[in-house]
């Protein structure tokens, strides 16, 4: 670490904060446990910002901006709102679009109970969806051996693109088209167990938010996910030899 | 660390344009716009071949180039909807030796043809082939010293053997 890191002092919700500038609004806001609901962020993994869920209201120059926390970086007497009624309405919104958007059916997916965009839905309390549902025609990929891509449950967060292109080096996911063609691919757009540069590792299944990545053998309710490795990895990634 | 640089995935010409492109750009990972261009310019679409050749050539991942090529409206991965492609050349040397006249006729016949054929036309900036302008690319293969009528009379082929 070097020894000049220069310090940025900022507020959040009324709390006088300090951190140093190399810090995003979310890692000042998680230092001093005040909650911002995120969806596509996820502690070890590069920042995107492609789900909006975190969006603060950033009063900077006498002007109030909307900013995604995990993608802003702090500035010098920054004042953040992290929670608002406007904001609440926003996030609930953008969550009511991501149901409305995909096929998402809890009553059926192996992610019942652990999928963290029905627990989002919950503590959000997102009540029903005010936009009419898209019913997209969708696939599923079950041809790999021990993995399924099931992409009607797919948010597009690109933590699995993440995932595998930053930790395991592999880039096997990517994400191909434009608007609602969108999808997640393996390689050049193959089914999964002809996709060359894949290794099996798993990493993307266990960071996956939903149900859209899954192993086989797990039936509704029955796929708990393990993320406790990715600190970790990213640590021993970044650690000189 | 770049990757060896590996072979072209066929003897075609056209190759040496990509080739160039990717050059001209140090095989930089950022030159993959670029030479998709050159690619979709050169052959009208961009085949499962070129995509592995460019990914390996630049040392970028499959699925990115996918992503990227299939991001935009202007990169098609099958010939725009058509059977045949028939690619005129529009570099300098064949520009002047009558391209625009080939090109305007070939454009004509499909065009006003009401049967709707199963032809697309299509214009490259350059195919590596001045040698033999005015040079037009039917179906993948390369045919120098046109007139529109010569042009013409490969296409009618086509049309009336449906082959």
């Amino acid at each position: 670490m070097p020894s000049s890191v220069r310090v940025k002092t900022l507020r959040i919700d009324d709390l006088d904060v300090a951190g140093d500038e190399q810090q995003t609004i979310f890692d000042v806001a998680v230092e001093h446990a005040i909650p911002i609901p995120t969806l596509c962020h996820l502690d070890g993994l590069g920042a995107v910002g492609a789900c909006r869920m975190c969006l603060v209201e950033v009063t900077s120059a006498n002007q109030t901006r909307l900013q995604p926390a995990c993608a802003t970086p702090i500035e010098e007497g920054m004042q953040i709102v992290t929670n608002s009624p406007r904001l609440q309405e926003y996030r609930r919104m953008i969550l009511e679009l991501l149901f409305a958007e995909g096929n998402h059916v809890c009553a059926v997916c192996v992610s019942n109970g652990h999928c963290e965009l029905q627990g989002l839905a919950q503590s959000l309390g997102m009540t029903h969806v005010r936009f009419p549902y898209h019913y997209p025609q969708r696939s599923v990929d079950a041809s790999h051996r021990r993995f399924v891509v099931d992409h009607n449950r797919c948010i597009l967060c690109t933590r699995c693109v993440r995932v595998c292109a930053e930790i395991e080096g592999a880039h096997t996911w990517d994400v191909m088209g434009a608007s609602s063609q969108t999808q997640v691919i393996t390689d050049l757009n193959q089914p999964w167990a002809e996709a060359e540069t894949c290794t099996g590792c798993g990493k993307c299944i266990h960071v996956c938010p939903t149900g859209a990545l899954f192993e086989k053998g797990y039936s509704v309710a029955e796929m708990h996910k393990r993320r406790q490795f990715l600190p970790y990895l990213r640590a021993m990634r970044e650690r000189e030899p | 660390m770049k990757a060896a640089r590996i072979a072209p995935p066929s003897e075609d010409k056209r190759w040496r344009v990509i080739d160039a492109t990717m050059r001209r750009h140090g095989y930089h990972a950022h030159a993959l716009i670029e030479t998709l261009h050159a690619t979709q310019e050169s052959f009208g679409f961009l085949d499962e071949d070129a995509l592995r050749y460019i990914a390996a050539t630049l040392g970028v991942a499959l699925s990115h180039v996918y992503g990227v090529a299939t991001f935009y409206r202007r990169f098609t991965l099958k010939p725009r909807g058509a059977r045949h492609t028939c690619v005129v050349c529009t570099g300098t040397a064949c520009h002047l030796k009558g391209a625009p006249a080939l090109l305007e006729a070939l454009q004509q016949r499909i065009d006003h043809d009401p049967t709707n054929p199963p032809v697309s036309i299509l214009a490259a900036r350059c195919l590596a082939s001045c040698g033999l302008a005015p040079a037009v690319v039917f179906d993948g293969k390369v045919v120098g010293n046109l007139t529109p009528d010569l042009a013409l009379e490969r296409i009618e082929k086509w049309l009336h053997h449906e082959s």
